[in-house]
């Protein structure tokens, strides 16, 4: 099918009443619940008078904490859609037999599955990932806020705005139907003349500014705000992984966007950097991207191996077996991930000596990982381990993630990867990591920060329904598509013509219904335990008998998280403290200096992202006046010099001495 | 009224900084616009690795021989190398406290920069105009990408110069002002660094292969 | 190497037995192929699965037991809540997986040389080596928006969505693209190969079972990328021979109008047979030159090589234009695809917008060749075995 061009027209660009997709009723009905949701949100907001609250107290806030919590509602709506078009494909994949097409035509299945990989990565993973380390590293350091505050909601509207983009692309336009990396020549203007490329391109560059600048802002965090006594060796291990997560971040986020630069100057230049004339090289974008790509894998599953240390540390009762070992695997991990990036195309060519060394280097990265297994293996040994829900999700973790590990090196052998490569093996295996590491460690971060954020813990009964709707039905999804692989079944086919396999594809649609069922489980333990919160209540502060600083502090936390910088003189500080019994100083407060609220992030992002969407269109007008708009005003964001204001003594005081009652009445 | 307690060894430990005095305004500024730095410095080693691997890849078109004009790329590198040093004359008389030294070399500093801005334009549009644009071979999109985004870089900063002109010159050297005339000070100086690797990498290797 | 097949087979027995009798009918192609390079393949998955099990079974193992012994509820259990170091189980917990992937390094290191699709065959089945005077079966494959494109040069044939070889005779595929990277993956012959256009991908296997196996694409390439399949046919001589004369009786050719037409976007195309093939087809094909009037890559490469063609070659921009004016999907389009042309020079548009193949008459310049049947000297895709590489 060759979409026609649309006229070009000066003032609407390439957007006409034709880029709506009024002929996929899938879309439409989609759009018809979304926009009824989206309207009664808007009416209910307005109802309640609630547009004020939330513009002065959240979307302007540069309180971590509150961007913290953001960036995890992001993840989680992004989330929802990025699992439908999970539940799309089993379904496709489970009908399309025996000559059916199944229910979704190429341009509609070739869009679902681009957009799941991006969304899964993009907009719900790296929020995820970037929400927890925005929340507790400097809770964790005994730090007020971040260095750059301002910054940090900047980053957070960035990201949001690549988000927005990628949703209008299901109702105006279309998205990419290249894959989730869009490797040319296919996603080049000769192949995709469409705008769906153009929407992945811009909505990843205008994530990705936040991305790397929320990645400078924790660096810089961690090095510079630290408490008093706090050498880099007595940061807690998730401070330890932030600060590898953000170095790579910061060292692999500008190598996507200078190639997506590049793509992007082919598709709207012409220029001949991976065309297949004019002496480009579509080779040097598969290199490129997976440069960045490789990385990629590192930021995400870092910050959770932070998370089962802290978890496995405090519900074993027992400090982390081998911390210096655990620190110098991550940093060993860090480094070496630069260095295995061209072992997801073993099968372009290149000779046996250089897949060789990639596919060694890749096993070798197994060495630290497996001793950061150990090392929690070892955590538990002799401890008194306390089966809460972070703790399940750990063990959880732990037994399915090494199953990942396993097929990961199978597929680093490179003649074992000449026969796997891009099979429903692969997808088995990368879904095994993500979800069984990635997705397990933001559950057990949740379960186990929740009542640090909210005050109050998550209901066990819901939470222990999803745990057990989850781990099943993973195995029950991805199991099917380990065998179907090894059947030289390949990925993102849309029909197939060997009836044999389809009960494979069934089981698997069921395994994924079992994950919905997770999913929902877990909005229900969510509504529950926001309604009975009174009786989950934590007035402690420390519900878990935690080791690490945040536990020191109230549930949740002031807005200036600590009356009075701690000083740190262990390892696990909090732990420390509580067994040399120091008591809260409960009087002697001083103003405290803290970062006012700005409006400008949401307006700096809100126009990068409308230049996002006229550059998708082509609506040159608006580019250019978005582009002048979007200088004018930084510049009059920089003539603010009035950025700080002191909280009073007695406020503090006051919210002191109210904790205070609170945890008498607790005790 | 400290909160102390006994260690074992019956010594008083602190775990609160009763007297603490909050970070100075920008204390991580210097630290972070280095690390912004850098991950910029990574675009351009992209796009100097893309120019490394496409540099000879001329489709039958003409090569750096045929199009680079040197005495020209030669005045242009002395007049970004000549902002660099009014630059630094600029930072000379900030640490002196002269707001008026500031100002005026800074504008002669813009002065510099837009006369590099203006040759490299000039060298554009001729190319273009003899039909040798970033659209004819690999060599010619590389050569484009890597010298355009160092001249969008010395746009933008000559953007935040004016701005920087005009808050010194109501707000005086503050603080805050002395701050961004030091991160402005990083990223010129960095701008040169590039654009000796540009003017050694492109142009005179080009012109001796 | 000696042959690992005796003790392979009992382990792929063992590994697979217990697991997958449950699930009788699922031909697990990649474990059990018909092919001699395959077969070391799906062995080696099942090596390193092995070998990988040595340290995966006893950490599950332990982490089940731990989870289980040192519950909070089991007071019997020793409770050690300071014990965070030994020396000796750090030493044990690195050293244990750093000896696994020693193994698996060097039997990486060795199976990847051993395999690599560039490398001619040594032996057909363990044991049997490839005698000295054995030429390869050349088969040349184009994949095509959306099928694959078989040239057998020794035989003047081609054949679209079908391929055959006859069973024990090595087999050399030469392989292209010509639209978009598409990966040529037959599992039960052996791993897969990207096909990429402008450049060659060789790949070297052997069939030593007969049947009918499955190919296809193994990269996503476009809307009718599912139905991008074709049969692999291992038969002896005599029914290879046969299937060469069935496609010499249907009587077409495949010379480059004919290319030309065939290359165009289409899915689910039927099997279809040429009885015989313009000379040096396939090299156009890798050159993208098929097209009367396109220089070749090769000629491009080489005039690069020598510092280009110099201001004179500014404006052979339809010589070298392959897809990016009017590629698959962007026919319908007028001379403003891009916004670059807005400041590009009228001359240089005006060449541009000329259709596409409106001049059939050669075109030449500066010493240029047309592209011909022998393959030319200067084309290092054609006269050796290159990596692909940029075209540089």
């Amino acid at each position: 099918m060759i979409p026609q061009p649309a006229p070009v027209s000066p003032i609407l660009g390439k957007l006409s009443l034709d880029a709506l997709p009024l002929h996929e009723p899938i879309v439409v009905a989609t759009f018809a619940v979304v926009a009824l949701g989206g309207i009664g949100l808007v009416a209910a907001l307005t109802y309640f008078k609630l547009w004020g609250y939330l513009w002065k107290e959240w979307f302007t806030t540069v309180d971590h904490k509150k961007i913290g919590i953001m960036y995890m509602i992001l993840g989680l709506v992004m989330f929802l859609r990025g699992f439908a078009d999970a539940l799309m494909m089993r379904l496709q994949q489970a009908l399309a037999f025996n000559g059916s097409e199944g229910y979704l035509n190429a341009h509609h299945y070739d869009q679902v599955f681009t957009a799941h990989g991006v969304i899964m990565i993009f907009f719900v993973a790296m929020p995820f990932v970037t929400g927890l380390m925005n929340y507790i590293v400097p809770l964790q350091i005994g730090a007020r806020d971040v260095s750059f505050p301002f910054l940090n909601n900047f980053s957070f509207w960035m990201t949001t705005g690549g988000a927005v983009l990628v949703m209008a692309s299901l109702f105006v336009g279309e998205f990419a139907q290249t894959g989730w990396l869009a490797y040319p020549p296919l996603s080049g203007l000769a192949y995709s003349p469409g705008v769906g490329v153009d929407y992945y391109l811009w909505a990843l560059q205008v994530a990705g500014v936040g991305t790397t600048l929320s990645g400078i802002n924790l660096i810089v965090t961690i090095l510079k705000l630290r408490a008093p006594g706090m050498s880099l060796m007595k940061m807690p291990v998730f401070t330890w992984t932030s600060l590898c997560t953000n170095v790579l971040i910061v060292a692999s986020f500008p190598v996507l966007t200078a190639v997506l630069a590049l793509l992007g100057l082919d598709r709207y230049v012409g220029t001949n950097f991976f065309t297949n004339d004019f002496g480009g090289s579509a080779m040097m974008y598969v290199n490129l991207i997976w440069i960045w790509g490789h990385p990629e894998v590192y930021i995400l599953i870092l910050p959770l191996f932070g998370v089962f240390s802290e978890v496995t540390s405090t519900f074993s009762g027992k400090k982390l077996f081998g911390y210096s070992s655990m620190v110098y695997a991550t940093i060993v991990i860090t480094i070496l991930s630069y260095l295995v990036w061209l072992h997801h195309f073993f099968t372009m060519g290149s000779g046996a000596s250089v897949n060789s060394f990639f596919g060694i280097t890749t096993m070798v990265i197994s060495i630290p990982t497996g001793a950061k297994i150990f090392n929690w293996l070892f955590t538990m040994y002799r401890g008194r381990i306390r089966f809460e829900l972070p703790m399940m999700w750990t063990i959880a973790f732990m037994l399915t993630f090494v199953i990942g590990g396993m097929t990961g090196v199978m597929l680093a052998v490179p003649p074992a990867d000449f026969v796997l490569h891009n099979s429903l093996f692969l997808i088995a295996h990368f879904h095994n990591v993500i979800i069984g590491g990635v997705v397990f460690g933001v559950f057990a971060a949740i379960n186990y920060w929740w009542p640090k954020a909210f005050g109050f813990k998550l209901n066990e009964f819901w939470g222990k329904v999803s745990f057990w709707c989850w781990v099943p039905g993973f195995w029950v999804a991805f199991m099917p598509l380990y065998i179907l692989g090894l059947m030289g079944v390949t990925r993102r086919m849309r029909v197939f013509d060997d009836p044999g396999i389809q009960f494979l594809f069934v089981i698997a649609a069921f395994g994924a219904v079992m994950i919905a069922a997770g999913i929902g489980a877990m909005l229900v333990q969510f509504a529950v335990s926001i309604w009975k919160r009174e009786a989950l209540k934590d007035t402690t502060g420390d519900p878990w008998n935690g080791r690490t600083l945040e536990w020191a502090t109230s549930s949740p936390p002031p807005e200036y998280n600590f009356a009075f910088t701690p000083v740190i003189h262990d390892l696990d500080a909090w732990y420390d403290m509580k067994s040399r019994g120091c008591e809260r100083p409960l009087a002697g407060f001083k103003d405290i200096h803290m970062p006012s609220n700005t409006g400008a992030g949401v307006i700096l992002a809100g126009i990068s992202t409308l230049i996002g969407f006229a550059l998708i269109w082509h609506i040159w007008w608006l580019v250019g006046l978005g582009f002048v708009a979007l200088i004018a005003s930084t510049i009059v964001h920089t003539f603010n010099y009035k950025r700080d204001f002191d909280i009073p003594a007695a406020v503090v005081a006051e919210t002191e001495a109210a904790r205070t009652r609170q945890l008498a009445a607790g005790a | 009224m400290s909160t102390t307690t006994l260690s074992p060894a019956d010594e008083p430990v602190r775990f609160y900084d009763f007297d603490e005095h909050p970070h100075p305004e920008g204390y991580s500024t210097m630290l972070g616009f280095w690390i912004y730095l850098m991950s910029d410095c990574l675009i351009f080693a992209i796009l100097f690795a893309c120019y490394a691997v496409l540099g000879g890849n001329f489709a039958a078109g003409p090569g750096p021989k045929e199009l680079f004009d040197l005495p020209l790329v030669a005045l242009n590198t002395a007049m970004l190398l000549f902002s660099s040093i009014t630059y630094g004359f600029a930072m000379l008389g900030m640490a002196r406290g002269n707001k008026n030294q500031v100002l005026i070399w800074l504008a002669v500093t813009l002065v510099f920069g837009a006369c590099f801005l203006g040759i490299e334009l000039y060298e554009f549009s001729e190319l273009i105009h003899e039909g040798a644009g970033p659209w004819r071979s690999a060599f010619l999109s590389s050569f484009f990408t890597l010298v355009g985004t160092h001249g969008l870089h010395v746009t933008f900063g000559s953007i935040w110069l004016v701005t920087l002109m005009v808050q010194v010159s109501r707000f005086g050297l503050t603080a805050a002002n002395q701050r961004r005339l030091a991160c402005l000070s990083l990223f010129w100086h960095f701008l040169d660094v590039i654009w000796i690797g540009v003017f050694t990498f492109v142009y005179l290797m080009g012109m001796l292969r | 190497m000696p042959s690992p097949r005796p003790l392979s087979a009992r382990l792929r027995a063992l590994l697979i037995l217990p697991a997958f009798a449950l699930l009788c009918g699922c031909d697990m192609v990649v474990l059990n192929p018909a092919g001699d390079i395959a077969r070391q393949q799906g062995d080696l998955v099942i090596v390193s699965t092995l070998l990988m099990l040595l340290i995966i079974v006893p950490v599950m193992a332990l982490v089940v037991l731990f989870a289980w012994r040192y519950r909070e509820s089991n007071k019997d259990a020793t409770y050690a809540p300071d014990w965070d170091h030994s020396t000796s189980l750090e030493l044990v917990i690195w050293s244990a997986p750093l000896l696994i992937i020693i193994c698996l390094g060097a039997i990486t290191w060795v199976s990847t040389h051993l395999l690599d699709p560039y490398r001619p065959l040594s032996r057909t089945a363990p044991g049997k080596p490839v005698a000295a005077d054995v030429k390869p079966l050349e088969v040349q494959v184009v994949a095509l928006d959306w099928k694959w494109l078989f040239i057998y040069p020794e035989q003047g044939i081609a054949t679209v969505n079908e391929m055959a070889a006859p069973v024990g005779r090595p087999i050399r595929f030469r392989i292209s693209a010509s639209s978009v990277m598409n990966s040529f993956y037959i599992p039960a012959l052996a791993g897969q190969i990207y096909a990429m256009p402008g450049m060659e991908t060789p790949l070297n296997a052997v069939f030593d079972k007969t049947g009918a196996f499955q190919g296809f694409s193994a990269n996503y390439s476009g809307h009718g990328f599912s139905s991008m399949r074709f049969k692999a046919h291992s038969t002896d001589q005599a029914g290879f021979d046969a299937w060469v004369a069935e496609a010499k009786k249907a009587g077409a050719t495949l010379d480059r109008a004919e290319y030309l037409k065939l290359e165009r976007p289409s899915e689910k195309e039927p099997v279809r047979r040429f009885a015989g093939v313009e000379a040096g087809l396939f090299d156009m094909v890798t050159n993208l030159c098929v097209e009367p009037g396109k220089m070749c890559m090769h000629q491009m490469m080489s005039l690069d090589a020598k510092g280009g063609m110099g201001k004179a070659g500014l404006y052979n921009v339809r010589q070298l234009a392959y897809d990016k004016f009017g590629g698959r999907g962007t026919h319908a389009h007028g001379g403003k695809s891009f916004v670059g042309e807005i400041c590009a020079d009228k001359q240089d548009i005006a060449v541009r917008a000329a259709p596409k193949a409106g001049n059939p008459k050669p075109l030449t310049g500066a010493g240029m060749k047309q592209p011909s049947a022998e393959p030319s000297p200067t084309a290092p895709s054609v006269a050796s075995e290159t990596r692909p590489r940029p075209l540089s």
